[in-house]
């Protein structure tokens, strides 16, 4: 952050609380915030830094809606959906070849539904107006430039960029995303993780809606996510694609550390996935709508930073509350969950007449209590497992060759067994069947 | 926002695959950016002359850094997708300075 945020705050003039909470960033955590807060009755200004919510954010499938069930009844009556996920699929793929595990539940497209793609301007804005409905408000086009600190250094508001911009505020909730400054001012995070952070590279291409049902197998509102594998050039990561209602929306997550080693362009991966056998043919004729970047925060619950300080607590991708587990790929309900957190441990935290640490714990007894917390604690080990090298490298080829040897008819030559295709598939790839039986084990602990 | 439509080109033929045909400026051209007077990211050039990888040059999505004959990184903060991966993968603390661009400027994504 630049000096602006080195000036003592010895020079707020008063210590004196305007609002009861000053939420930054107008994303799902934020929103989420601000909305538990005004509905408890708490005075809270939402500060976004964009012209207006989700104009700044990015995410990469599937929004799973389940968490606003307690929030606005009956949300899928009224949220900004593109198309309720019927179909999900795995692919495991070589330059060549994919191996695919395709699921499709009717149930997934009946209310109250399974997950949904949508557009995040429209998404974040319209749970941003949830808050403001509730009587936050909603402040865009400003920045949160640095903490506001009394005499003794504690945390009592933010500054912003707007002429006699300071917020002062009994609490700071900060839902200012994966880069999060104000977490990094107060010392709650380190100031560069490369090896925690993925970046995400998508396209949104322009298709008609009548053509992707037809080439999806979709009708209707029924949509598809598809998750992949070994598409990255052994960049650990994987690629995605998913439906909206006329657009398609495709791009890969790589390793930030392993990318920059790498020393490929990211759109060049984008590039080579549109152009692989299995996807090209979704594609044709589509043209390129918008191009977008964001990075993710894939460390996983051993990354996350301190959430709770006097004064203050951290929520949403600012907290790294991604869950980037390989077969589950979740964040938007993440934020969501922890920003409704926050706002109940503010709202008690006042009552009490407590906002230091102790006063806020109550932030982290909940998330334990429910998935947010839950799931990363269970699938901590993930992350590490799914980004690793032979994960990433080997197996989607071992895979892809396990079911060529299958399936590809070799007459006159007799059919191999099972066992020996898989030894020789295991051997081309150079992994021994004592670690495909070892990594086995392994996964089963992770995600058992 | 401008309507791309057309821009990645008919042509099968092109080297590498019908989807290697779109520039790069064709490519962030689809993207709406309200671009700010400040530049939010600065460069110290005198600490990117002794870095070896320059990993930003390859890892920035928006392809912002260029390396100079004399060792050092020009840069660009005008078409920013404010992700923060150059500081990030930046081997030289304090080479790169990054905040956000002031408020309403910089990236306005529609479709993310």
């Amino acid at each position: 952050m630049g000096k602006a945020n080195m000036v003592p705050a010895a020079s707020v003039s008063s210590d004196t609380p305007v609002f009861d909470a000053v939420v930054v960033g107008a994303g799902p955590a934020g929103s989420a915030t601000a909305l538990a807060l005004a509905r408890a009755g708490r005075s809270v200004v939402l500060v976004e830094r964009g012209p207006f919510p989700g104009s700044k954010n990015v995410y990469g499938g599937v929004v799973y809606g389940r968490v606003l069930d307690d929030v606005v009844p009956e949300w899928w009556n009224e949220v900004p959906v593109e198309r309720w996920v019927v179909r999900r699929s795995t692919m495991m793929m070589t330059g060549t070849q994919s191996v695919s595990v395709d699921y499709r539940s009717a149930a997934w497209g009946e209310a109250p539904y399974n997950g949904m793609t949508t557009v995040r301007s429209r998404f974040d804005n319209w749970l941003a107006t949830k808050a403001v409905e509730a009587g936050a408000q909603l402040v865009t086009s400003t920045v949160a430039t640095g903490l506001l600190r009394n005499a003794q250094g504690r945390i009592i508001g933010v500054r912003t960029d707007r002429d006699q911009g300071e917020l002062r505020a009994k609490v700071v909730v900060a839902c200012d995303g994966v880069n999060s400054f104000l977490a990094k001012e107060a010392g709650l995070m380190a100031p560069a993780q490369a090896s925690h952070h993925t970046l995400g590279v998508k396209e949104v291409l322009d298709l008609p809606g009548h053509v992707i049902d037809e080439r999806f197998g979709l009708r209707g509102d029924e949509g598809i996510d598809i998750e992949m594998l070994g598409c990255t050039r052994g960049i650990p990561g994987g690629g995605f694609l998913y439906t909206n209602s006329d657009t398609v929306s495709l791009g890969v997550v790589l390793s930030l550390t392993h990318l920059a080693e790498a020393k490929v362009r990211p759109e060049e991966l984008i590039a080579d996935l549109k152009n692989h056998p299995s996807i090209a043919p979704y594609l044709r004729g589509a043209t390129l709508r918008e191009y977008a970047a964001h990075l993710i925060p894939e460390g996983g619950y051993d990354t996350m930073p301190t959430m709770i300080t006097d004064g203050m607590l951290v929520a949403g991708d600012a907290a790294a509350m991604t869950l980037a587990a390989g077969l589950w790929l979740e964040g938007v309900n993440f934020a969501i969950g922890s920003g409704l957190a926050a706002g109940r441990a503010v709202d008690r935290a006042i009552a009490a007449g407590d906002c230091s640490a102790k006063g806020l714990a109550s932030y982290r007894s909940d998330l334990e209590g429910q998935f947010v917390l839950a799931d990363h604690k269970r699938l901590r080990k993930a992350p590490h497992l799914v980004l690793s090298e032979r994960i990433q490298q080997r197996y989607p080829g071992l895979i892809c060759d396990l079911v060529d040897g299958m399936f590809t008819v070799t007459n006159p030559v007799p059919k191999q067994g099972g066992l020996r295709v898989t030894r020789s598939a295991a051997a081309k790839h150079g992994v021994k069947l004592r670690q495909l039986a070892a990594d086995t084990v392994r996964a089963l602990r992770v995600f058992g | 926002m401008s309507a791309a439509g057309g821009v990645l080109g008919s042509g099968h033929e092109v080297p590498g695959g019908i989807w290697r045909g779109i520039s790069f400026e064709d490519r962030m051209s689809t993207v709406e950016f309200r671009v700010g007077e400040r530049a939010h990211i600065t460069v110290d050039s005198d600490v990117c002359r002794s870095c070896t990888t320059k990993a930003c040059v390859t890892a920035c999505p928006a392809n912002l850094f260029a390396p100079t004959s004399e060792g050092g990184i020009l840069f660009n903060y005008e078409e920013c997708f404010e992700c923060g991966t150059c500081y990030m993968v930046c081997n030289h603390e304090g080479a790169i300075t990054w905040t956000y661009p002031d408020g309403g400027q910089g990236v306005v994504f529609h479709q993310g």
